[in-house]
């Protein structure tokens, strides 16, 4: 071929220092030494026999060394990052694909070891942490048979009963839940919700957001202080791209962080540097069951993004690794790290352990405004828009002009009367969110301003 | 493209009426907002939102010399058509100028050429051409004799960066613009994502860049659709030149570019909704470019000792091409390679040969 990029050094926009960067991404993530061409040991520890199958970056490793060096990932980010205190109560996660379940796994065994060291331990110093599971049921919305998610759960409570001790309870909730206390009106609810939505693509990015508010109601009703979430390597890298996609730079940064503390209940990403590719491996080699469930494929934005980033990754083994790297250093935001306990609980294992990684206090709180849908921070744009806001408006129009761009293009109805309809089905932890933030600042300006309004048709519910 | 996409509707939508003037009969779909529009409208949307951009960002002051970067294809060639009629209309009192290079392409640049040189008459635009020749002794052709096809892009786009800045001197121009549009920009941040390349991801949103440098270059089709271009010069019958470079053989687009045009085709707004976020990203200022000197030999700008040019023309001038390519590579790099090679002639970029379209 006359010029393809391989051979075209310095083209377009290229130059040396990225080039650089690019020799620098592809090998970040192989610990193994290239001079060392013999293919029939493990890179690591030079006497067992690798794996076989996999791509070049796994595929040199044993089995015990690629599980230990898979687990040495985990466990660096969650001790890098303080996720988890021996104090702690951590909910995890649970869909049943590979992600959640090696977080599972690992979490548990991280558990484990700690129990062991409590029971050798003559002063018992060092407490436990706890662990839970959450699985959101989404059969209200997915079109998969009862009986197949009945069978599932069943399987989530023998994988979940089958883990060593402690025992970990394993919550089982309807995502509808979250819209009503009861089942059938919050059905009723979700679709009433979830049909108001033309844009496919704001249709299942509302749903995530539902889902993690779910999470956050179980964890904060159960005396859960940590979220644990599978995203890995390569989700991170699809929604990094997304997200560029839907116009949301700015507050990208915020999501592809090890921790997001922007929550009621901190959520942590401990497989953030592992590759679906090695996760999926994981639960190969040790037969840790997966269950597929809500796997619908996605479609819009989302869809041409995954397949866009799997090509992109078939092209390049490294390239999922340098998106979420190259992402990584745009600014993180304060809520990007654990927030520093007010009480002096954290043992004095834990303040050394923090010392070590030279982790910073968190800076003070920064005055950011968030979107009551999605709950990103808002840009510039976004808030000059709010502060814009004309007299006449109605609760629903208040809401609206508080979300950020992106959720009012593809998830906010644009016809005032749909707009409305949808805003009396929203679930009662995100209007309550969207009156916390800025609009709630909004409405305190109104009702102080209150009498010098000409018209009072507004209504304030 | 009128109304041919109405499968079935296309009956219905017949007598549709321009939901702009409401007056005349809708001829397109606007790629950009798919509102359904006559062609006088269009023309007027597109021309008006090129006179914003252009106003609200200052983009030029009166009385400047302009040069505009001219290849002869179909974003030059608008952009100089545009530009002329905006300068008229609402008074810029700018001097414009026609720039081209000529990198000695027979077959390829010597017909584009033509095409610039019927633009200098037909918008009554003066023209000036620099060439690689004049200015480095070697036409691309003898350059292609002399290291084969591969790494020849190198060479194009270094010379040609270079040749610009060269020809906007000799021109006297305050400031240089080229017809990069809204696809091309959204293409660049995604490929500083992909490429991992932090410190331009910064800046390649700007609408004015090389403030610093000897002539700023400015894009005022920073927010114009690809489409739209293309749209604008087949109803306005603009005469330009669409043949690819034949160094540089599109036949295929890169990954990223047809990405682009996939979200494109199911959210127009992607486009624009990703050069928001490459104006919006967080990044600390301390990720800068490399510190700008200037080159020893030439007096270019350059962060080395010699600017990639020179060092380029010194490895052909002392018979070793390969000079100034490759760096040093490590085992990690070949085996790198070797993947690239494996898995074909894809690119994730659209444009192997610097912007031949500039
Ligand atoms: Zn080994
Ligand atoms: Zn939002
Ligand atoms: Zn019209
Ligand atoms: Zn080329
Ligand atoms: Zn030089």
């Amino acid at each position: 071929m006359a010029c393809n990029a391989s051979s075209c050094q310095s083209n377009c926009h290229r130059n040396e220092e990225q080039a650089q960067e690019e020799e620098f991404g592809g090998s970040a993530n192989s610990i193994s030494n290239y001079n060392d061409r013999n293919l029939n040991v493990c890179v690591k520890c030079k006497s067992n026999e690798p794996i076989s199958g996999g791509n070049a970056e796994d595929g040199r490793f044993c089995a015990d060394c690629f599980r230990s060096n898979l687990y040495g990932k985990f466990r660096l980010a969650v001790i890098s990052n303080a996720m988890i205190c021996p104090t702690d109560n951590v909910l995890v996660a649970f869909s049943g694909g590979s992600s959640s379940r090696v977080a599972l796994q690992f979490v548990h065994e991280m558990q484990d070891k700690s129990q062991k060291n409590f029971d050798a331990s003559r002063d018992r110093s060092l407490p436990v942490f706890g662990v839970g599971v959450a699985f959101i049921d989404e059969r209200a919305i997915f079109p998969v048979s009862s009986h197949e998610i009945d069978k599932a759960i069943q399987d989530f409570r023998s994988i979940v009963s089958a883990l060593a001790p402690p025992r970990k309870e394993l919550h089982v909730v309807p995502i509808e839940n979250i819209c009503s206390s009861s089942s059938s009106d919050g059905r009723d609810r979700l679709k009433n919700l979830l049909d108001a939505i033309s844009d496919s693509t704001g249709k299942e990015d509302l749903l995530l957001h539902l889902r993690m508010l779910s999470l956050q109601k179980i964890a904060s009703e159960n005396g859960y202080n940590r979220v644990v979430l599978g995203s890995c390597t390569s989700s991170i890298a699809c929604h990094v791209i997304s997200a560029i996609v839907k116009g949301q730079g700015y507050s990208l940064p915020g999501d592809i962080q090890y921790v997001d503390a922007r929550w009621e209940i901190p959520v942590v990403l401990p497989l953030r540097d592992c590759l679906t590719q090695e996760l999926n491996r994981l639960c190969h080699l040790d037969g840790l069951k997966t269950v597929e469930l809500h796997k619908v494929p996605y479609s819009g934005i989302n869809g041409l993004v995954s397949s866009f980033v799997t090509l992109l990754q078939k092209e390049n083994p490294s390239r999922e690794c340098t998106i979420v790297r190259t992402a990584g250093k745009l600014t993180p935001f304060h809520f990007n790290s654990i927030p520093e306990k007010s009480d002096s609980n954290t043992t004095l294992a834990t303040q050394r352990r923090l010392k070590k990684y030279n982790l910073k206090p968190n800076e003070s709180l920064s005055s950011e405004s968030f979107c009551p849908v999605c709950n990103s921070p808002l840009n510039k744009s976004d808030l000059l828009r709010q502060s814009n806001l004309q007299n006449h408006q109605t609760s629903s129009d208040i809401f609206g002009a508080a979300c950020c761009s992106s959720c009012r293009f593809q998830i906010l109805p644009k016809d005032p009367s749909s707009m409305e309809h949808f805003y009396t089905h929203l679930p009662q932890p995100l209007v309550a969110r969207a009156k916390r933030g800025g609009y709630g600042n909004l409405s305190l300006l109104r009702e102080q301003i209150q009498d010098c309004l000409i018209s009072d048709s507004e209504d304030e519910s | 493209m009128e109304e041919a996409d109405g499968n079935g509707k296309s009956m219905k939508g017949r007598g549709r009426l321009c939901c702009i003037c409401s007056k005349r009969r809708a001829a397109l779909k606007r790629p950009k907002t798919l509102e359904q529009i006559c062609r006088e409208c269009f023309y007027e949307v597109f021309e008006e939102e090129i006179h914003q951009v252009i106003v609200e960002n200052q983009l030029f002051k009166p009385g400047e010399r302009i040069a505009i970067g001219a290849s002869g294809g179909k974003d030059s060639t608008v952009l100089a058509y545009v530009l002329s009629e905006l300068n008229q209309r609402h008074n810029y009192g700018l001097d414009l100028f026609l720039l081209s290079v000529d990198e000695g392409i027979t077959g390829y640049r010597d017909d584009s050429l033509e095409t610039v040189k019927r633009n200098e008459i037909q918008y009554g635009l003066p023209l000036k051409i620099v060439s690689y020749k004049d200015l480095y002794g070697w036409t691309m052709d003898e350059i292609v004799k002399m290291i084969g096809l591969k790494n020849n892009c190198t060479f194009c786009g270094v010379f040609r960066r270079q040749a610009l800045d060269r020809g906007a001197a000799l021109l006297k121009v305050d400031k240089l613009a080229t017809g990069h549009n809204a696809d091309d920009i959204a293409e660049t941040v995604l490929l500083n994502i992909l490429r991992g390349d932090i410190a331009r991801l910064s800046r390649c949103t700007s609408i004015i860049t090389g403030e610093d440098g000897p002539i700023p270059r400015c894009k005022p089709f920073k927010y114009t659709y690809e489409k739209e271009i293309v749209m604008y010069a087949y109803f306005k019958r603009l005469d330009y030149f669409s043949t690819e470079c034949i160094y540089s053989p599109n036949a295929y687009r890169g990954f990223a570019r047809e990405f682009i045009k996939d979200l494109e085709r199911i959210r127009p707004r992607a486009i624009l909704d990703i050069i928001q976020s490459g104006e919006d990203f967080r990044i600390s200022t301390s990720t800068k470019m490399p510190e700008q000197g200037t080159c020893e030999r030439c007096g270019y700008i350059s962060s080395q000792k010699w600017c990639k040019a020179c060092v380029l023309l010194e490895g052909l001038n002392r018979g070793l091409p390969k000079l100034g390519i490759g760096r040093s590579r490590g085992l990690n790099d070949d085996r790198k390679k070797g993947i690239k090679e494996n898995i074909g002639t894809k690119s994730i970029e659209s444009k192997q040969c610097g912007t031949l379209d500039f």
